[in-house]
């Protein structure tokens, strides 16, 4: 295990009556990103899910250790809808104990005093960044960050994660658009096929922790 | 302890003021209607308002409770608030318990401040009012408690709504049984039994509402 990173050690993952995902290790080190793809309905929002604590891992997983906090984005900004947005932040960030989110640098500094419920798509997600950031997490599990935003606001979020991993954080994406993302590893959702069996056990399982069935993220960025 | 208050700040702003459709005035309001709205069907005759009139409160109050249940649990939810305060370490038990909490105070005491001119309306005397105020006192806690745990098993769901409504009903027989019950003669028991039947709901609403809110998560 190794220290400020992530381990997960043999998820499995089914949702319903449909297994998504078998046998799935990670280790990420701190500064490492991983970025998610694979067609939808491949388990990508429940591995991060599972990976935040909202999912419980299908038996018989492993344990996931996160070294440090995390944060989750998805397409819902946990904002009330009918508050105004500077209000709305303000009570995650009394929550969080956290200094305000300055909205200039994401944008959103001539909407502080407009209802939520008013705001655009691309809106509501850069609203999602600033609650994101004001909660101070060690590590990022970003769900489609970029749904939404314009260039812009890609380019803004592609700074927040290069600035994440720099102070040591751990960031995964699932994302279907392209991210600049340097010297993140791709993990394919694909590559890990629930066992054929449909129990949920054998694919894979004497693979261990070492090596997973694909080289992951290892000591990249600074931390 | 911070988080309580600032949880409590948040949950009393959407429910009492009426951040969200209606506040705690709309339950007043039906309550008010209804107390209005018998004499008018059962006639002037002021000995039978007198004798029925603390029952029908009494359903006022339960049917007025059941207003303001689908916008308990399921905005939050849906929004991905439950989901942020699980990643922070807040468990669903303390939402739930601040929620019951700011939801009593939403319509509680208005609830008993409306009994009054209720009262009034059906021509309740003094000793009968005291009662009345008592049990309401003693019944509304549970009341909320019973609207929060309903309205948390029913979030997500299809007709959820209307649902949670018809849950609460047969739930809420006992409060009703004892808290109009004790209107007649010899009735003191029949306060602390409502108030028996409030505090079982306020120590199981917690654990129940958490746990349910946790497996809706799937």
């Amino acid at each position: 295990m190794q220290a400020g990173g992530l381990t997960a050690t043999e998820l499995f993952c089914r949702r319903g009556d449909r297994f998504l995902f078998g046998a799935l290790s990670l280790r990420a080190a701190p500064g490492a990103a991983l970025h998610l793809v694979g067609p939808n309905g491949t388990g990508k929002t429940s591995l991060l899910r599972l990976l935040a604590g909202l999912l419980r891992p299908t038996p018989p997983s492993g344990a996931i250790v996160w070294q440090g906090t995390c944060g989750y984005l998805d397409g819902r900004p946990a904002l009330d809808e009918h508050l105004p947005l500077g209000e709305a932040l303000a009570f995650w960030t009394k929550l969080d104990h956290a200094a305000a989110v300055p909205l200039e640098r994401l944008g959103l500094a001539r909407l502080n005093d407009i209802p939520v419920r008013f705001l655009s798509t691309g809106q509501r997600k850069r609203a999602g960044l600033a609650r994101l950031i004001g909660q101070g997490a060690d590590h990022w599990l970003l769900d489609e960050p970029l749904n939404g935003l314009d260039s812009d606001g890609a380019g803004l979020v592609e700074s927040l994660i290069a600035k994440k991993r720099a102070a040591g954080g751990v960031v995964l994406v699932a994302s279907h658009q392209p991210l600049a993302l340097p010297g993140a590893q791709i993990l394919d959702l694909r590559d890990f096929p629930p066992s054929p069996s449909g129990k949920g056990r054998g694919w894979g399982l004497d693979a261990g922790m070492d090596p997973p069935p694909q080289p992951l993220a290892t000591g990249k960025g600074l931390g | 302890m911070s988080t309580f208050l600032t949880l409590l700040r948040r949950d009393c702003a959407q429910l009492l003021l009426g951040g969200r459709r209606g506040g705690a005035l709309l339950p007043v309001l039906f309550f008010l209607a209804v107390a209005m709205l018998y004499p008018f069907a059962v006639g002037p005759d002021a000995p039978l308002l007198a004798k029925t009139g603390g029952g029908v409160i009494w359903v006022a109050a339960l049917l007025a409770a059941i207003l303001p249940l689908d916008r308990l649990i399921e905005p939050d939810l849906e929004l991905g608030l439950f989901d942020q305060w699980a990643l922070r370490g807040i468990s669903e038990e303390l939402v739930v318990t601040v929620r019951v909490l700011a939801h009593w105070l939403s319509f509680g005491p208005p609830l008993m401040l409306a009994a009054l001119p209720a009262s009034a309306l059906v021509g309740i005397d003094g000793e009968q009012l005291r009662l009345i105020e008592l049990g309401l006192l003693a019944g509304t806690p549970g009341l909320a408690a019973l609207g929060v745990l309903v309205a948390a098993i029913t979030a997500g769901l299809r007709g959820g709504a209307a649902l949670s409504g018809l849950l609460v009903i047969p739930l809420a027989v006992p409060l009703l049984v004892f808290g109009a019950g004790s209107l007649s003669a010899g009735g003191e028991a029949g306060l602390a039994l409502t108030g028996a039947v409030s505090l079982a709901l306020l120590a199981i609403t917690p654990f129940a509402a958490g746990s349910a809110i946790r497996s809706g998560r799937g």
